[in-house]
């Protein structure tokens, strides 16, 4: 097995990984990203729409624009980027096992950083196995990088800001999406959003769900129902469309496989998607020298994403001896000041009560228990 | 059902009221002007800087809702397309004696040609009417968003907030 040896090691080249190596080489460390995927970018790539938030955050620029940018600069810090390229293990002296294109490698690091994202969530129902039911992220996938229209007519299914802007890209690439399903008696997502929507003529059906997709060898059709407020149906609300396409957006869970390996402490947090690492404000997990970053530490979205992901690689840098302690205090600060501003308002402070949460966590964690050092741990692992 | 953003994705007659981006409607009279129908805190300001004249404010904090300095506004638009939301149109009720002119940010293909008749949609995409496009914008600066202008019967200005999409080819 060939060996690679770098100084910092990070899973994931999308968002969060890709600012985590931008920080991490620009400082001066030796930065090795690794993806599954053929193209790096991560969901970025997918998102066509201008994104929110402010000018540091290249608020009313498109995504793949960002991601374009972003690129740019970790080509221009030295990293370097493995794609084609699946990490399928991660022990505790911080050896993953990669296989790249059909070879295998061992490639250690003194530090790594986790950003390996989320994935969808799926929902039953009768009929939810039919070809044509499909996550909404992966009919995003379909149109905006492969071109290719998952279907001419399109019931979404969830109302969170997913739901909303992949009902809004479908039209654009020329689909009729019919409607939009929520179970909750409010729509998720941004009013703005939801807005395009409506203008657009789309019904929304807050405080309905789903009661069966049907067709032969396909999707020909889908009934809705209204759900009370204890979410039982409601007989005779019943609604038919004729849909060759069904989209789930009903959330997503991080990718915590790769975590749960290195033997991290975890915290369970639903609003952030379910069991998420522990990390302290430097994004370092319980195992020492094992940083996360991005949806992986908790669905949030695509800006938090990279401000975590600038803050583990700042951080790592830090620990390696690449930024002085006063350099890197600085940029963390202003990391800091740029996530609480993005963790505000009337859809953000949710998210940050959670991670608050999740770093208090952290802290009674480590007053009780010290840090695992990663190498102590070897031996008792090959026992 | 009920009413407002949260349950519809459209803003009630109550929160456009209290909007602080929407203007009065002596400024409104006077020509045209962007009308800002922004009416959840979220984290969001390009609006603020694709401002030349200081007449959009939002502050510090970003989720501060933006509020419209309606003596400043031109009404040169260049926030329709640099709001991300798709929330701010550029509404002239002076255009003519029985017409206004609503101007708002369109991303679907095609595009619609200057002189076309149009169906216009209201924030519900119901039609409400027929319009003339007066104006087909795609500069650099919008950033892949179109601006188009149409001209409406003047009752149905503050209904109108964009047009049905076109057929493809």
């Amino acid at each position: 097995m060939r060996e690679i040896i770098t100084d910092v090691a990070i899973v994931g080249a999308g968002s969060a990984g890709l600012s985590a190596a931008y920080q991490a080489a620009s400082a001066g460390a030796d930065v090795l990203v690794i993806d599954e995927n053929a193209r790096p970018g991560g969901q970025l790539f997918k998102q066509i729409h201008k994104f929110f938030g402010s000018k540091e955050h290249q608020a009313g620029t498109r995504g793949f624009v960002i991601g374009e940018q972003l690129l740019d600069k970790v080509e221009k810090s030295g990293a370097k980027v493995l794609l084609d390229s699946l990490v399928y293990g991660l022990l505790p002296d911080k050896s993953m096992g990669v296989i790249s294109k059909g070879q295998n490698y061992s490639v250690k690091a003194k530090k790594i950083i986790i950003a390996s994202g989320a994935k969808e969530n799926y929902m039953a129902f009768p009929g939810s196995t039919l070809p044509g039911v499909m996550g909404a992220g992966a009919a995003q996938t379909m149109i905006n990088v492969n071109r290719v229209l998952p279907g001419e007519r399109i019931l979404m299914v969830g109302s969170g800001n997913v739901g909303l802007i992949v009902s809004y890209q479908l039209m654009q690439a020329g689909a009729e999406v019919v409607g939009i399903v929520e179970g909750a008696p409010k729509i998720g997502g941004y009013g703005v959003h939801a807005g395009k929507i409506r203008r657009a003529g789309v019904p929304i059906y807050v405080g309905h769900t789903v009661e069966r997709v049907f067709g032969k060898e396909e999707v020909e059709g889908a009934q809705i129902v209204a759900v009370d407020d204890k979410w039982n149906k409601i007989p005779g609300t019943e609604k038919t469309f004729d849909v060759d396409t069904v989209c789930l957006a009903v959330g997503l869970n991080p990718m915590t496989e790769l975590v749960w390996m290195a033997g991290c402490q975890f915290d369970f947090i639903p609003s952030f998607g379910g069991h998420v690492p522990l990390h302290d404000e430097n994004m370092e997990t319980t195992v020492e020298g094992v940083y996360v970053a991005g949806d992986v530490t908790g669905v949030e979205e695509a800006s938090s994403a990279m401000e975590e992901g600038n803050m583990a690689g700042v951080a790592a840098a830090e620990a390696l001896g690449y930024l002085e302690h006063e350099e890197a205090e600085r940029r963390k600060q202003e990391i800091r000041g740029r996530l609480n501003t993005l963790r505000s308002g009337m859809f953000g402070a949710g998210r940050r009560s959670a991670k608050e949460k999740q770093l208090e966590d952290m802290k009674s964690y480590l007053a009780a228990h010290k840090r695992t050092a990663a190498e102590q741990k070897e031996e008792v692992f090959f026992a | 059902m009920r009413e407002g953003v949260a349950y519809t994705g459209i803003p009630s007659a109550e929160e456009l009221a209290a909007c602080p981006g929407v203007p009065s409607a002596e400024r409104m009279a006077k020509g045209r002007v962007a009308v800002i129908e922004c009416v959840q805190e979220i984290p969001c300001n390009p609006c603020e800087n694709a401002c030349h004249f200081g007449a959009i404010e939002i502050g510090e904090q970003i989720t501060n809702l933006p509020v419209l300095h309606e003596e400043k506004c031109t009404g040169c638009g260049l926030c329709v397309a640099n709001c991300p939301g798709l929330a701010i149109t550029v509404i002239d009720k002076t255009y003519s004696d029985t017409e206004a002119v609503i101007e708002f940010p369109f991303e679907y293909l095609p595009l619609p040609a200057v002189g076309d008749t149009v169906d216009a949609v209201s924030r519900g995409g119901e039609v409400l009417c027929k319009g003339t496009v007066t104006s087909v914008r795609k500069i650099k600066a919008y950033a892949g968003t179109a601006v188009v202008g149409i001209a409406v019967p003047k009752e149905y200005a503050d209904d109108v907030r964009s047009m049905k999409r076109l057929k493809r080819g």
